[in-house]
């Protein structure tokens, strides 16, 4: 059948609410936001109004600041292979088709669900029943005896929020490793929450879904050739669930170098020392808090070239890995 | 064997729910204590936080805002992914491209502008700039325009024969098909509104305009920690999602794995 002619006009019926929405929030604004990342637009007035070129990226490369908090927000994503790694394990242990799948899968999925303002502060340190718990756990069932035998300080769950130590041994103000500061602080906890909220999340969902699509017979093939559980997982699922991993893997990483924000805003205010503050805390500081929108811009845009760069990067070394 | 660890598990994820939901009946001094289950039951600590803080206000702006921003979000993209996906013009897979590039975008790029933007249209603290700026959204367009796109031509080609305008075939044939896509959009659409934090932050700054999350940072502010009355409120916070989730599973799972299969 010859293509009729076009729809155009009622194209732009359809389209016209969407997209004016598009241009006028989205898209302008992205425009406006690269425009603005090369002045010295503070809302308050405290610096007159001008175009400074490349001064604000520059200032960027040197403000030690910046550095400190990428570290952050890395540090932070310390935890995402972990959660991954879990949600897979949960997905498989779902898979078995056991009875009550769904009522555990609906379990596992809450702390997702629900997770925001209200969760994080179940999780602050100055409110009782999670400390109290943990505090409990922690010196009853020999947790902290463990830890101090191998010469980590014991864990107080009031504390922890409050300390600036962490499982790398990172210094607070320059960025390098110290003994001193080996232990377990405000970002460790962190991560144990972020774990906790993601591992039942989508995540598990996905590779539910993809679990469901390989194909029994390799697995048949497999037991025949004498393979055992490690040896199947191995050499059938975890190749067949490539596509899967790949897309969650980035998905987290490109969501990890955004995070972080809400967690320093209602549990830690940046945390001891600034040691919770993440790349979107940061412009949210500098933006909102000291008004610097033009730097502000600035800080956001080199987010979004990271986020960039690291997705082409991904996308590249991905296929050629699929292809193999 | 599996059955032990995965209760176990379970347990974990709802060990921080069940201490919630506990504390919020305990005394103010009794939360700090180490009896989980409280001597006491404190039943109007839930009354309580309504006096507190005008809870009620909050919860209303939250669903109220979320809602619009469901039903503006829906139809927008619902009606755009119509026009990407069924109707032929020049340049609407490059259109379309344009879209998919600005999912990559982080929230923040934008939200700094946005602000100036309410600024200039003095639509800051008012609900319009809650629910406007939030109600487009290149995502929802991108999740239909997928699913629209699996549904069979004939059925249109079958309405234009009989002289249908394009509108009937968009609201009458394709959205009765698109609607679990379009209930998994609108789930996500409100969870993801229900629990906005970064833009009421910054855009609210009156009381009575507070959404829930915002009004939760501020509890404790006014009347100092109050920790028992605290867990009501975030109990009563959380619940509505319980609810929702409770009778929504079937197209979440369906809607997550929907858009993650494109990739």
């Amino acid at each position: 059948m010859r293509r009729r002619r076009t729809d155009f006009l009622a194209a732009v019926g359809f389209l016209a609410p969407n997209f004016l929405g598009f241009l006028v929030f989205t898209a302008g604004p992205v425009l406006f936001s690269l425009a603005a990342a090369f002045t010295s637009w503070n809302l308050d007035r405290s610096a007159p109004f001008a175009f400074i070129g490349l001064d604000n990226f520059a200032a960027l490369m040197r403000d030690q600041y910046f550095w400190l908090y990428l570290l952050n927000t890395l540090y932070l994503m310390l935890g995402i292979p972990i959660a991954i790694a879990g949600s897979l394990v949960l997905a498989m242990m779902l898979s078995q088709r056991l009875r009550g799948m769904v009522a555990y899968r609906t379990l596992f999925y809450l702390p997702t669900f629900t997770s925001g303002v209200a969760l994080m502060i179940l999780w602050n340190p100055d409110f009782g029943p999670i400390n109290v718990t943990l505090d409990w756990l922690l010196n009853n069932l020999g947790i902290n005896r463990a830890l101090m035998l191998i010469g980590i300080d014991p864990l107080q769950p009031p504390a922890w929020l409050l300390s600036t130590k962490n499982l790398l041994g990172l210094a607070v103000e320059q960025v390098e490793l110290t003994a001193q500061q080996f232990g377990l602080g405000a970002r460790d906890a962190l991560i144990i929450m972020g774990v906790w909220t993601a591992i039942g999340g989508n995540n598990m969902l996905l590779y539910l879904a993809a679990l469901t699509n390989v194909p029994q017979d390799l697995y048949e093939a497999a037991s025949i050739d004498g393979a055992g559980k490690w040896k199947s997982f191995w050499n059938v699922t975890w190749p067949q669930l490539m596509p899967t991993t790949f897309f969650i893997c980035i998905m987290s990483f490109i969501g990890g170098l955004q995070g972080g924000f809400e967690q320093a805003r209602v549990m830690t205010q940046g945390g001891p020392a600034g040691t919770t503050t993440t790349i979107s805390y940061y412009i949210y500081i500098k933006g909102f808090q000291q008004f610097q929108m033009g730097y502000a811009s600035a800080i956001s845009w080199a987010l979004f070239s990271m986020i960039f760069v690291f997705t082409l990067i991904g996308w590249r070394f991905g296929s050629r890995a699929m292809n193999d | 064997m599996s059955h032990l660890v995965l209760a176990i598990i379970a347990l974990v994820m709802l060990l921080p729910f069940m201490w919630m939901v506990l504390a919020s009946f305990k005394e103010l001094a009794e939360v700090e204590q180490l009896n989980p289950i409280p001597r006491e039951w404190h039943p109007e600590n839930y009354l309580r936080v309504f006096d507190r803080i005008p809870f009620a206000r909050y919860y209303f702006n939250s669903i109220f805002v979320a809602a619009w921003v469901t039903f503006l979000q829906c139809l927008t993209s619902a009606m755009a992914a119509f026009a990407f996906a069924r109707l032929h013009w020049r340049g609407r897979d490059t259109v379309f491209k344009l879209y998919l590039a600005t999912i990559m975008i982080p929230g923040v790029v934008v939200m700094i502008p946005n602000y100036a933007l309410m600024v200039k249209l003095q639509l800051l603290d008012s609900y319009l700039g809650l629910i406007v700026p939030a109600s487009f959204s290149a995502f929802g367009t991108f999740l239909l325009r997928q699913f629209m796109v699996t549904i069979p031509f004939s059925l249109d080609e079958a309405a234009s024969i009989d002289g249908a305008s394009k509108w009937r075939v968009f609201w009458d044939i394709i959205m009765p098909l698109a609607r679990p896509g379009l209930i998994a959009l609108a789930i996500f659409t409100f969870l993801g509104n229900y629990g906005s934090f970064f833009w009421p932050l910054v855009l609210i700054k009156s009381e009575h305009l507070r959404t829930l999350p915002i009004g939760m940072l501020y509890f404790d502010t006014i009347y100092g920690r109050q920790t028992n009355l605290l867990m009501a409120a975030s109990v009563m916070n959380i619940v509505p999602l319980i609810i929702l989730f409770v009778f929504t599973q079937k197209f979440l799972v369906r809607g997550i794995q929907l858009g993650a299969v494109k990739g």
